[in-house]
């Protein structure tokens, strides 16, 4: 009721977005309001981030209506989106690192008295927007040396400069500890009370409770619900993020498990991860799900000699001491890790070169068998269902095809033990199953696997037993019917697990 | 939006441009002097290649490998300059005679050796910038030989020097040892580059060292091996220059940091690193020293103009470099 009491400034009615032949976003709604806090939540992949950069003018719709003022909008360039005082601030800080906190804020946008610049001016502004912002940050210091709730405050900083009236925040709280998130959140509410339109999405079901005053929930690219953030508790959230069987994408479990493979206690990744223990078998699928954020990624990196760590491991048995990644590998161990683009492979070399670099000394003793590797690209590319060109950069090939490719580069040097990081982010549904099939079949042949995932859907319909981690620990195991979405959420942001489902309000 | 393509065309156009330039600087040379394709002129061309084509060549793993190293010259300067103070002073002891001059090959092996590893150690243990460290090397080991120099010329016994003239001078069936030696080090280099896991290695990581330490490489070891080469090799082409003039001061192997690094790049090297050959790093050396005999065999342009025409070459070879990677 005291819902409609303005008009949206910034509304999505009926929009819906294809990539090729794939549709992420089914003719969706949403309708920010001056004043008001919007939150936007649903599971990865449901088409938040879709949403928010149509609606900050990064993507043009297929097909609906972007409403400014309740006229609809074709935003041509983001310029065009900001000038109207929309502005987006990304999850990864969009600052210049080596600059400071003022010339950051004015950065594409000085002030200036003549030939130079009006540095008085610019400091009276700046001041001006970090006290409205209750900030008490140094204009001088260097951004690299303020901390991410600090950054994010220049971001917000930034956006109010160009005289924001809609500022889309995508998971601000992502990086941001708990008191960083409290000073946040309080900040939030004050741009609210002077009349700015917010949206955000976060993971942090508390936050969403604690701030916003609307709530769009995202499922699979449709709006399953939205309304007043009131109406719902917190875990009625939950259950309305999830709510969905997990169907046939999965193959199914043959859990027969072997010796030991790995045992770990007591291991700590600094700044990250500390107490891990856990312990894998041959032929099993292990899951490992949490939030952005919780450690999972760091944990195993460590593991694989990748980052610094100390800790008790042992593989089959035997006590082991892994500091670099090639030592990772000849105990029989290989990360694969979730950033294929950066990471995982060089996009400017050919197939070739990318499926052996990880197991060259398997093809060369004192020259590389080129034969050898072409052999090996035919068996990996039949193996793998690897399509496309081989005269390519692999920067060219598909996101699917990439994703097989680097899986086959991995499964090369035959590792024992196989921890695999987001095995099928950006790739669609069909490759997704393959994935899931080529995991099954490599725990059938008793090698052991990590999967790491924030699908939780992926982690549940492949893992025989998942680890959840929190805030870089291990905070609970699950297992068989125990598995589900609602109890992973709960242990992944720290839900308590005895609450009835009763008491709203 | 196709990106980079490995279509066999485009790669055909970059591997042709070195060799079309060089052909055509040879059929210049040819019209310009009758005397520009004698036997004796071309020995002398590829003599005189030698020594920055051999540093160059240790110069083409550093770069493919995302690194560079700016004290060559003040290197070789260096090690020429601590070979003869040793020779001249175990000359009274061992006298003249084979023992001394490979004492001498020794020490400049070794000297290379060791600045190499310093440098390879700084930039990978230490994680500073190759360009610093090695700036700072330059600086070191050029004062280093004006001080051992006592800021004059540091001169090889004259007997001793006769003894060992024959190494820049003579050769094998009428073909000079320098000529010979980078011979060797170019076939062996170019089957290291393009046949062997340290030559795919150092590819990777110029390309990406975030994938290649992803993918269990050991990136900072083989980072450590291009700049111990490079030292090594630096030493070779001090035995070879060293009795070619039999002295060694302040001004020796001064800017050949700079013709290593533009020969590196005029042969299509790429300067960021991620793709090398070296036989295209031979074209270079080969098009950057016709260039200055042609102009010391015609008197069309000033022998002066030199270093301008050389700076022309190398701005071209890098915009016909940036052009098989359009639209980034």
């Amino acid at each position: 009721m005291g819902h409609a009491v303005t008009k949206p400034l910034l509304a999505l009615s009926g929009v819906s977005k294809s990539f090729g032949p794939i549709e992420v976003l089914h003719s969706a709604d949403i309708a920010l309001h001056p004043g008001r806090v919007h939150a936007l939540i649903g599971e990865n992949g449901a088409g938040k981030s879709t949403m928010m950069k149509i609606l900050a003018g990064y993507q043009p719709p297929t097909a609906g209506q972007v409403l400014l003022d309740g006229a609809p909008v074709s935003f041509a360039s983001l310029g065009e989106a900001e000038a109207q005082g929309i502005s987006l601030i990304h999850q990864e800080f969009n600052l210049a690192e080596q600059l400071t906190v003022e010339e950051n804020i004015f950065l594409g946008a000085e002030l200036r008295r003549g030939w130079f610049l009006d540095k008085a001016a610019m400091r009276a502004k700046s001041r001006e927007l970090l006290g409205r912002l209750q900030c008490s940050v140094n204009p001088d210091r260097v951004v690299s040396s303020l901390s991410n709730s600090d950054k994010q405050m220049v971001e917000i900083a930034k956006a109010l400069l160009r005289d924001t009236r809609v500022l889309i925040m995508d998971e601000p709280t992502a990086v941001l500890t708990r008191t960083e998130t409290a000073i946040l959140l309080d900040q939030v509410r004050a741009l609210r009370d002077h009349g700015t339109a917010v949206l955000f999405t976060s993971h942090k079901l508390d936050e969403v409770v604690a701030i916003a005053d609307d709530l769009t929930i995202m499922r699979d690219g449709a709006r399953v619900w939205s309304g007043q953030a009131r109406d719902l508790d917190e875990h009625q959230m939950a259950e309305a993020m999830v709510g969905r069987e997990i169907s046939t994408l999965y193959p199914p479990k043959s859990a027969t498990r072997g010796a030991r493979a790995l045992e770990v206690a007591g291991f700590s990744v600094p700044g990250f991860a500390s107490d891990i223990a856990f312990t894998l078998h041959k032929g099993e699928v292990l899951g490992i799900a949490g939030l952005i954020g919780s450690g999972r990624t760091e944990t195993f990196e460590g593991l694989a000699g990748l980052r610094p760590a100390t800790g008790d491991v042992r593989i089959n048995g035997q006590p082991v001491t892994i500091r670099h990644p090639w030592e990772a590998l000849a105990q029989g161990l290989a990360y694969l890790t979730e950033d294929r683009k950066t990471r995982g492979l060089l996009l400017d070399k050919g197939l070739r070169e990318n499926l052996t670099l990880q197991a060259l000394h398997k093809f060369s003793r004192w020259f590389v068998d080129q034969r050898a590797e072409q052999r090996a690209l035919d068996q990996a590319v039949v193996d793998f269902d690897i399509r496309g060109s081989r005269d390519v950069s692999v920067g060219s090939l598909s996101g699917g095809n990439q994703q097989k490719l680097l899986f086959a580069k991995t499964m090369l040097s035959d590792p024992e033990i196989l921890v695999i990081d987001e095995p099928t982010r950006g790739i669609d549904i069909g490759t997704k199953q393959q994935m899931y099939q080529f995991i099954r079949d490599l725990a059938a042949e008793g090698r052991a696997i990590i999967v790491i995932s924030s699908e939780m859907q992926e982690v549940i319909g492949l893992s025989d037993r998942i680890l959840v981690m929190r805030r870089g620990r291990i905070s609970g195991e699950l297992a068989g019917d125990a598995a589900t979405e609602d109890a992973i959420v709960r242990l992944a942001m720290g839900v308590g697990q005895s609450a009835p489902l009763e008491r709203t309000n | 939006m196709t990106t980079a393509t490995l279509s066999p065309r485009k790669l055909q156009m970059s591997v042709i441009g070195p060799i079309l330039a060089l052909v055509i600087l040879i059929i210049l040379g040819a019209l310009m002097n009758p005397n520009f394709l004698s036997a004796g002129n071309i020995s002398n061309v590829l003599s005189r290649s030698a020594f920055i084509g051999i540093i160059a060549v240790g110069m083409t793993f550093v770069i493919t490998a995302g690194g560079l190293d700016l004290s060559v010259g003040s290197m070789a300067a260096f090690v020429a300059g601590l070979m003869i103070l040793v020779m001249n002073t175990a000359l009274p002891v061992m006298g003249v005679g084979i023992p001394i001059v490979l004492l001498g090959m020794a020490v400049a092996l070794a000297a290379g050796l060791i600045a190499g590893l310093l440098n390879g150690l700084l930039i990978t243990r230490l994680g500073i910038e190759a360009f610093i460290v090695t700036l700072g090397s330059m600086g070191i080991y050029r004062s280093l030989v004006t001080w051992l120099a006592d800021g004059g010329t540091l001169s090889l016994d004259f007997t001793l020097r006769t003894f060992y003239q024959p190494v820049y001078y003579g050769g094998l069936f009428g073909v000079s040892w320098p000529i010979i030696v980078f011979a060797i080090v170019v076939i062996c280099g170019e089957l290291l580059m393009r046949s062997t896991a340290f030559g795919r290695h150092c590819a990777a990581i110029g390309s990406n060292d975030q994938v290649a330490r992803y993918s269990s490489v050991r990136v900072a070891r083989i980072r450590l091996l291009t700049y111990v080469m490079l030292g090594i090799l630096v030493g070779v082409a001090t035995i070879m220059y060293v009795p070619r003039l039999g002295s060694a001061s302040s001004a020796t192997g001064l800017l050949w940091e700079l013709e290593a690094i533009a020969a590196v790049i005029v042969g299509g090297t790429a300067l960021k690193g991620g793709f090398g050959r070296v036989w295209g790093t031979v074209i270079g050396v080969l098009i950057l020293t016709l260039i200055g005999n042609i102009l010391n065999l015609t008197d069309l342009v000033s022998p002066y103009l030199n270093g301008a025409i050389q700076g022309a070459i190398i701005i071209l070879a890098v915009v016909l470099q940036r052009e098989r990677k359009p639209g980034q």
